[in-house]
């Protein structure tokens, strides 16, 4: 679609239009889920389990249920109901066991939310505690106790996944590329490290929040804080074996996804509540501490990475095993590990390749989707990895990439073929480096070395991401047309600050040349008013939906065409149009307006003809193709964003203190259709990229007992925390068949901002930063003794930035591990 | 208990328990839900509002403090339907995303520019430190501020940079 880009003169795409929804917000008047106030609205409360593994003996609800005021009291017992977006293994509320600290086990609606925290606080329950597995590297030793016994009678996604019935492991995904001993053979340096991060909460400022109610007739609405309200809906009716013409989900604003409000999470229990409460509107909101532990967080990885590598330069094979900490139960831990594997090697060529990437069940509160899908995590150990790897043979850690970039030509990791269409990874990494003078200090720069005795260090690194989504993942627009001739165009995409209504708006104006005042983008989402929509997710929104608006605007055009060829008399190629009217080319005073044929042409004497100009556009992903199981071979990428980070740091040699001077951010992002929104992922991208690089992440306690569960204690990045240069920077290498050639940034702005931090880090130090997040301590520590650094496991020397334990965990050794079962059910 | 709070110059008068904060009252009793929850322990600054013209998180104070008082939330900051000129900057820059932040941070930053008028950006900083916002990374809301005081130059206009 992107030969639309060669026009010469586009007027609404690649300028900078302000939001589309912006002044409700700035109002106050937007309303967000929690806003909503249903009549007869009952609100509900959730009973937390305090322990992170246990046998649950016995529930007493008998006093909550006697409490004045209360209106339906819930226990899992009652609902056989088991959830899962690609391994069903989650129950709505804990059956007979706690799988994590903070889980479900029992929730109240009651008249308010006081007589609803009073009625938890009277529910009894009986506990066996038993030992939890909490690290996931102990997990899948043979010994260990199984988080899940029956995962092999559980239904999942045979075309994608693959579980081990009998071990923890929630999912094994394999690639294989080249000949990995022949490989190494060539290579005259192996280098194997290990890197870790722990778990990290999304932190969206709206929590997760539901209004539902299920009335008689078994018609239910669900007003939710969601990003996927298609894949709510269909779920939701999977679980509960309703039609989906009987269940409508609303999204009204969301503040903030980020991919924790991906997939289905609070609804079906708050439908559950009403239900019970005789079909009485409930409404349940998470505190912040629950979003915390009840709701999902992002999976913590440890990667091992062995490169194979010539004294050139060249790499030569590389074996990459990922150990994802699903927690308890695999929502999307086992989808991230297949995306983080098809893209294990970042954007470079990697002749010999093998990825084992396991997902691994264990005692925490469980991982999901988070901007980036697994990127932000491995990419901090691969860009460590090709910095040290550099280091080791004395190259030039930017030489040294620019050496094994994909390239046109290149094979990717499945097999895929990289053309000069797919996107140019070379010019963003050398214009990161261009942006931060990498490779030499300014004299300002070594003024200031001078004067404060801290040290400056640049660093670098790459990135690449596709959307992860199933391989015809399909959406619709539908543009209709108001008797002004101004637009409104129907999408299902939730808007949840990333701006993709405005870009859409924008596209759908440039397509019909109006002015993008003309078109309204509706904000809130209904399942039941807006054409499908898989989910808003994988950065893949601009792309499919931009495409779909394209076609749809196409088509309303043509039947604006139709009507005016009648009422013009002549032949259709000799018809052009503005944004006003459509004319005859060769005569431009015989016209008819957009206004005139929007619900139907009136003749003079009354005759209608044509009708309301209603246009509709569908897209699916084309040529994409499922993995092979044994070997990861295939097509999953609807295409490639890529990117590159650079960091200026200047680092206290005493203290490991440091402050980040500039951070500059490159992006091929094909066609920018609204530059401010551009920036603004980017910038927004890179803070948040920054919290995890410098301060958050999930602590627990031997028991499992998460213990920071709040802003006083996981911190993220306030406006003093953010450097003191900011710089975005767009490549535009048009996507064929993206809409004027754009293809999506949303995700891309997180990923590998912490290994530029920890390669800046190491250039100013020396300091071999193997575990994020890097707070001044671990500086402090790496560059003195190189000790462990990781206590986020607060008894498990595991994680650390060592990289020669193998020994305490024989298991790991080749052949050790459990046989992974046949492909297809185990 | 009964209250009469003045919110952005009208009376309301409501009858309340004492342990209601003000944010709630605000949100369930008035009907102004503009104001927003974010993590109901005074961290995060979505529930900013004035009170007796100083910024306050509103989950922290109870409405019985605010008994007789005057306070101002983020409904009261457009007049006669146009937007301020801080929600007018803040919109040329992009400065909202998600917006679930944005109304305790312009009344945050109409108290900055109130207590002065030309912020450098550290202060710009200093002045919205308290309020959490996880999308836009901060810098479009700083510029909005320097453009808002005056103070947007060529060197500190952010735009995009083609390559």
């Amino acid at each position: 679609m992107s030969e639309n880009a060669n026009r010469s003169e586009m007027k609404s795409v690649g300028v900078s239009h302000p939001r589309v929804e912006v002044v409700g917000k700035l109002t106050g008047d937007a309303l967000y889920t929690g806003d909503l106030v249903m009549p007869g609205m009952l609100h509900a409360k959730v009973k937390q389990s305090p322990h992170a593994r246990a046998r649950i003996l016995s529930i007493d609800t008998s006093k909550a249920q006697s409490l004045p005021g209360v209106h339906a009291v819930l226990t899992g017992r009652e609902l056989d109901y088991r959830l899962g977006l690609y391994v069903v293994d989650k129950d709505i509320l804990a059956k007979d066991e706690v799988r994590h600290f903070g889980e479900a086990v029992a929730a109240v609606a009651a008249d308010s939310v006081e007589v609803a925290a009073r009625a938890i606080e009277l529910i009894a329950v009986e506990y066996d505690v038993l030992t939890p597995v909490l690290d996931p590297m102990q997990a899948i030793s043979p010994e260990a106790p199984l988080v899940h016994p029956d995962l092999g009678s559980y239904s999942f996604v045979e075309a994608a996944f693959t579980p081990q019935p009998g071990t923890n492991i929630a999912n094994l995904t394999r690639m294989r590329k080249g000949d990995i001993e022949k490989g190494f053979a060539e290579a005259e340096w192996v280098i194997e490290r290990e890197y870790t991060n722990p778990s990290v909460q999304h932190v969206p400022l709206e929590t997760h929040v539901t209004v539902a109610q299920w009335k008689a007739g078994d018609e239910v609405t669900i007003w939710t804080s969601a990003q996927s309200p298609f894949t709510v809906r269909d779920l939701f009716c999977s679980a509960m074996r309703l039609p989906l013409n009987q269940v409508r989900v609303v999204v009204p604003h969301v503040g903030g996804g980020f991919g924790g409000k991906a997939g289905i999470h609070l609804e079906p229990l708050v439908a559950c509540l009403s239900r019970k409460a005789g079909g009485r509107p409930v409404r349940l909101q998470a505190t912040r501490e629950e979003e915390f532990s009840l709701l999902p967080c992002r999976s913590a990885l440890t990667y091992k990475i062995k490169t194979g590598v010539r004294s050139d330069g060249k790499i030569t094979a590389q074996q990459m095993t990922m150990y994802w900490d699903a927690g308890a139960y695999a929502d999307y831990a086992v989808n991230v590990t297949r995306a983080s594997s098809y893209s294990a090697a970042g954007p470079y060529e990697i002749p010999n390749a093998w990825v084992d990437a396991y997902t691994i069940y264990t005692n925490k509160p469980y991982g999901t989707a988070y901007r980036g899908f697994g990127h932000v995590e491995f990419f901090w150990g691969l860009e460590r990895q090709m910095e040290l790897v550099a280091l080791a043979i004395g190259m030039d850690p930017l030489e040294f990439r620019l050496k094994n970039l994909l390239q046109p030509g290149s094979t990717t990791l499945t097999g895929e073929k990289i053309s000069e269409h797919s996107g140019n990874p070379r010019k963003c990494l050398n214009e990161a480096a261009r942006a931060i003078d990498y490779g030499r200090l300014t004299p300002e720069e070594e003024r200031r070395q001078e004067r404060t005795g801290r040290r400056i260090g640049k660093g670098l690194a790459t990135l690449h991401k596709a959307p992860a989504m199933p391989s015809f993942t399909a959406t619709a627009a539908v543009v209709k047309m108001n008797s002004d001739g101004s637009v409104i165009v129907n999408i299902a995409l939730s808007e949840i600050g990333q701006g993709s209504a405005t870009a859409v708006g924008q596209i759908a104006a440039e397509t019909l040349r109006f002015p993008v005042a003309r078109v309204k983008v509706a904000i809130e989402t209904d399942t039941d008013k807006e054409p499908y929509d898989w989910q808003t997710v994988a950065s893949k929104g601009l792309i499919l939906t931009g495409n779909a608006t394209v076609l749809a605007c196409q088509d309303l055009l043509k039947q604006a065409y139709d009507v005016a060829t009648q009422v013009l008399r002549c032949n259709p190629a000799d018809l052009d149009h503005d944004a006003q009217k459509i004319f005859v080319k060769h005569n431009p005073d015989a016209s008819v307006s957009f206004a005139a044929l929007a619900i139907g042409y009136a003749y003079p004497n009354g005759n209608g003809i044509g009708g309301p100009l209603v246009g509709v556009g569908r897209y699916v992903a084309q040529g994409l193709s499922n993995l092979a199981k044994e070997t990861g071979q295939g097509l999953p990428a609807l295409d490639w964003t890529y990117g590159a980070h650079g960091v200026i740091v200047e680092v206290d040699p005493n203290t490991g203190e440091f402050d980040i001077l500039k951070i500059a951010s490159v992006f091929d992002v094909g066609k920018v259709v609204n530059p401010a929104i551009v920036r603004g992922q980017c910038i927004g991208g890179m803070i948040q990229g920054l919290g995890t690089a410098l301060c958050e992440g999930y602590i627990f306690d031997e028991q499992g007992h998460l213990l920071n569960p709040s802003f006083t204690d996981n911190k993220i990045p306030t406006a003093k925390d953010i450097p003191e240069q900011i710089e975005s920077i767009a490549v535009e290498t048009p996507q064929l068949d993206g809409p004027f050639g754009a293809r999506g940034v949303g995700e891309h702005p997180m990923i590998s901002v912490a290994p530029a931090l920890g390669n800046a880090i190491h250039q100013a130090t020396g300091a071999e930063l193997m575990h994020m997040p890097m707070r001044f301590e671990d500086v402090w520590r790496a560059m003195r003794n190189k000790e462990p650094i990781d206590n986020w496991i607060t008894d498990s020397p595991v994680g650390s930035c060592r990289s020669h334990l193998e020994s305490s965990r024989p298991w790991l050794d080749a052949g050790v591990l459990p046989e992974p079962a046949p492909v297809g059910r185990g | 208990m009964k209250i009469s709070v003045t919110v952005n110059g009208h009376v309301y008068e409501r009858d309340i328990e004492e342990h209601w904060t003000l944010l709630r009252v605000l949100r369930e009793n008035v009907g102004l839900t503009g104001t927003k929850e974010g993590c109901a322990a005074g961290e995060c600054g979505a529930c900013t509002v004035f009170l007796k013209g100083k910024t306050v998180n509103s989950c922290l104070v109870l409405a019985a403090e605010a008994d007789g008082c005057s306070v101002e939330t983020i409904e009261g900051e457009a007049r006669d339907g146009e937007l301020s000129a801080i929600q007018a900057a803040f919109s040329r820059h992009h400065a909202v995303q998600c917006g679930f932040c944005t109304g305790g941070m312009i009344l945050s930053v109409r108290d900055l520019l109130r207590r002065n008028p030309t912020p450098n950006v550290a202060e710009i900083k200093a002045g919205i430190e308290g309020n959490f916002c996880r999308c836009t990374g901060y810098l479009q809301i700083i510029e909005a501020v320097l453009d808002v005081s005056g103070q947007l130059t060529t060197a500190t206009v952010g735009e995009l940079r083609y390559v």
